[in-house]
């Protein structure tokens, strides 16, 4: 199984810690990811702006970068999403299809491929997860409350399967956090109107570590959780989940 | 304006979008109640969305079908490609009855016409019946919501507004009170139309008959009343046969308020001996979103309202942020077809979080909708010239592995020199108004796994303890 890492741009360049403990905990499910080099971008944030065809030169280039592996492994659902559903503006060569197919958002990979559905290890906090939409809603990685009263995932469950650890019941579950890409600067006020309602209902319900799989709704978060000075640590999964495992 | 401005406006009372966001969000957790009590909801929803995507299919067949059978009822049949047409039919029947009183239940089709103003410049009263779109109607307020029209309000500010059209005492809030004093005021009116004038939820080919749904039993009340009734309707309207209208039923108030069904579902088929019914069947620019493939389904809306609920967006920037009849996600899909300039900003007022598209009891994929429309609307610069020449140097920036990696490099080092102070200064950074930057660290993941020692070979996997 010849497996990439795709560590998505603003990954790379503020949360470097995400893309390690991404290619260690893999690592240690027995996976050796290689990170190639020449790797940039999914193209999301031009095309959700409305400049598809700008984008279409990083779309290429990242069929380019991925066509030869098995699979391409993201700690971010939001970009494998983009690459699933909108990279259809390609020519559909056996590539671009390929690449579409192969990937995979983390947690997904873990939980559907690999087939892992609990690690040991403990870690006795309480702690909030956030569903990212695209991971939920559009990889349907977890359960939506506008289907269901059930509130399960690939994620939660990971999680639930760590010693100590008690998962955080929102008054929202899956309510958007108010990222939104170039949204966030656009509809400024909206977005962090929307994130400081998102965060006031983990603290409320006493989420000591704010997590999710979706660094791109994380960063938004932890932006405002600093700002306003809130006891709440903020971690992607694969931090949690690569700090318990030995 | 774009909606962003407008919407800040609406954020500037904080306390005030809470109460609304919470307010609208009770209605979506009453939604999902009625929905999870149904096992087959899902299976309805599909129904639902194949039977319209037929009906949309073949549009002008069924049209047609209706009209026939409505004339054999007895019922005028008007067509009217544009909203000046459809004022002017109604405008023209309401004189030939010498009418000059006109009583009239909720419509959104009527609104989108701007009839009211126009019915007034030419010297007919018309009321609003719905309590809703009265409180409105008296403000001089357009809706802010298709099915809670005046769900932007306050009991305290329908309490003032009624001390100053109705006489109420001031001050008075109690919902009961007020509710008795537009019940009294509306009693009058009803009694005194001449001409009632409806929307229309469905439309059936099959029997030419019109369905209404209101929980205030107001359009009943006014069409048996006046003498004549005039039912208004977009083309889209239509299902094929009596036997669809229970899918869309079960749908429709579960969708909107969590009801089983509205109180009141009203079938108008055919008018009584001595009264006159008539029916205007309205374009204005469906047979336009009709023709585009990507936007066609947004013709499929049964106007529940399900999509403004569960809206994280609408919940807090209010319905009048988005200066169009039909607000949300749902006015965001069809107002560019209307004014593609005028109604740039909308698709723009989302995350894309696809809430919309899954309470959307007939499968509209409004999402992706408004995806497709930015793509539209990009391509005919319909877009701020900052962003587009931004996401233009973007493109090239990330199309190269170099450019990419000297250009984060730079961003990085910038942002750990400059000071606090600048970096996040609001006026030139909408992301720092209220909310810090990431902590730049001293090196990105790229530059990170450089340093590490390559695997020469695959490795053996390795099960972790």
């Amino acid at each position: 199984m010849k497996v990439a890492l795709f560590v998505p741009c603003y990954i790379d360049q503020f949360y470097p810690q995400v893309g390690i403990a991404t290619l260690q905990l893999l690592e240690k499910l027995g996976v050796q990811a290689h990170f190639p080099a020449q790797q940039t971008c999914c193209g999301q944030p031009l095309a959700n702006s409305g400049c598809e065809r700008d984008a279409l030169p990083i779309y290429k280039h990242f069929v380019d970068t991925f066509q030869d592996y098995d699979y391409v492994v993201a700690p971010s659902g939001s970009c494998v999403y983009h690459v699933r559903k909108h990279f259809d503006k390609l020519d559909q060569t056996a590539e671009v299809q390929h690449v579409r197919g192969a990937a995979y958002d983390l947690i997904d990979f873990i939980s559907t491929v690999l087939k892992v559905e609990s690690l040991p290890g403990a870690f006795p906090h309480k702690v909030g997860l956030h569903l990212s939409c695209h991971g939920q809603r559009g990889l349907h990685q977890a359960n939506e409350s506008e289907m269901t009263p059930v509130r399960d995932g690939q994620l939660s469950r990971l999680l639930r399967s760590l010693d100590g650890i008690e998962l955080t019941n929102l008054n929202r579950n899956d309510e958007c956090c108010g990222f939104g890409g170039t949204f966030c600067v656009s509809e400024a006020g909206i977005s962090a109107r929307m994130g400081q309602d998102r965060v006031a209902d983990h603290v409320r319900n006493g989420t000591q570590v704010l997590t999710g799989s979706d660094m791109s709704c994380l960063m938004h978060l932890e932006g405002i959780v600093r700002r306003a000075k809130m006891p709440i640590k903020v971690m992607h999964a694969a931090e949690i989940l690569n700090g318990v495992t030995s | 304006m774009n909606h962003a401005i407008r919407a800040d406006k609406f954020l500037l009372d904080a306390d005030r979008t809470t109460w609304h966001d919470e307010t609208l969000w009770f209605v979506r957790e009453k939604r999902d109640k009625a929905v999870y009590a149904v096992p087959e909801f899902q299976e309805l929803r599909e129904l639902a969305s194949q039977i319209k995507n037929h009906t949309l299919s073949r549009l002008d067949l069924y049209l047609r079908e209706f009209e026939a059978a409505a004339q054999a009822n007895g019922v005028f049949v008007h067509w009217a490609a544009d909203a000046a047409e459809h004022n002017a039919i109604i405008l023209d029947i309401i004189r030939k009855q010498g009418a000059t009183r006109v009583v009239k239940s909720k419509s959104m089709l009527t609104e989108e016409c701007h009839l009211n103003p126009y019915l007034l410049q030419n010297g007919v009263e018309v009321v609003d019946t719905d309590l809703g779109e009265r409180i409105i109607q008296f403000r001089d307020e357009a809706p802010s919501h298709i099915v809670l029209p005046a769900i932007h309000l306050k009991k305290e500010d329908v309490g003032d507004t009624f001390h100053t059209h109705l006489g109420t005492t001031k001050g008075e809030s109690d919902p009961q009170r007020l509710t008795e004093a537009a019940r009294q005021h509306l009693r009058a009116k009803f009694l005194a139309g001449e001409v009632a004038i409806s929307g229309v939820n469905f439309a059936i080919a099959e029997t030419g008959a019109v369905v209404v749904c209101t929980n205030e039993g107001n359009a009943d009340l006014g069409v048996n009343l006046a003498k004549v009734h005039i039912a208004a309707m977009g083309i889209e309207k239509i299902i094929p046969r009596l036997s669809d209208l229970g899918v869309f039923t079960r749908l429709l108030a579960r969708s909107a308020t969590g009801q089983p069904v509205t109180t009141y579902t009203s079938h108008f088929t055919k008018p009584l001996p001595g009264r006159e019914m008539h029916i205007v069947i309205v374009d204005n620019g469906r047979t336009q979103q009709l023709g585009r493939p990507d936007f066609r389904a947004s013709l499929k809306c049964i106007r529940c309202g399900a999509c403004m609920n569960t809206c994280p967006v609408y919940r807090r920037s209010g319905g009048h942020s988005y200066d169009f009849t039909v607000p949300g996600p749902i006015g965001a899909i069809l107002s560019p077809n209307i004014d593609m300039k005028k109604h740039a900003s909308l698709p723009f007022a989302s995350t894309l979080c696809g809430s919309c598209t899954d309470v959307c009891p007939v499968k509209i994929d409004i999402h992706t909708q408004l995806y497709k429309w930015r793509q539209v609307l990009g391509e005919a610069n319909e877009i701020p010239a900052s962003k587009k020449w931004g996401m233009k140097f973007m493109g090239r920036v990330l199309a190269s592995t170099r450019v990419y990696g000297l250009g984060g490099q730079f961003a990085r080092r910038a942002l750990r020199l400059l000071p606090h102070g600048l970096t996040h200064a609001p006026s030139f950074n909408a992301w720092a108004v209220a909310r810090e930057l990431p902590t730049p660290p001293k090196y990105s993941f790229r530059e990170w796994y450089a340093q590490q020692p390559q695997p020469t070979s695959q490795p053996t996997p390795q099960v972790p303890a």
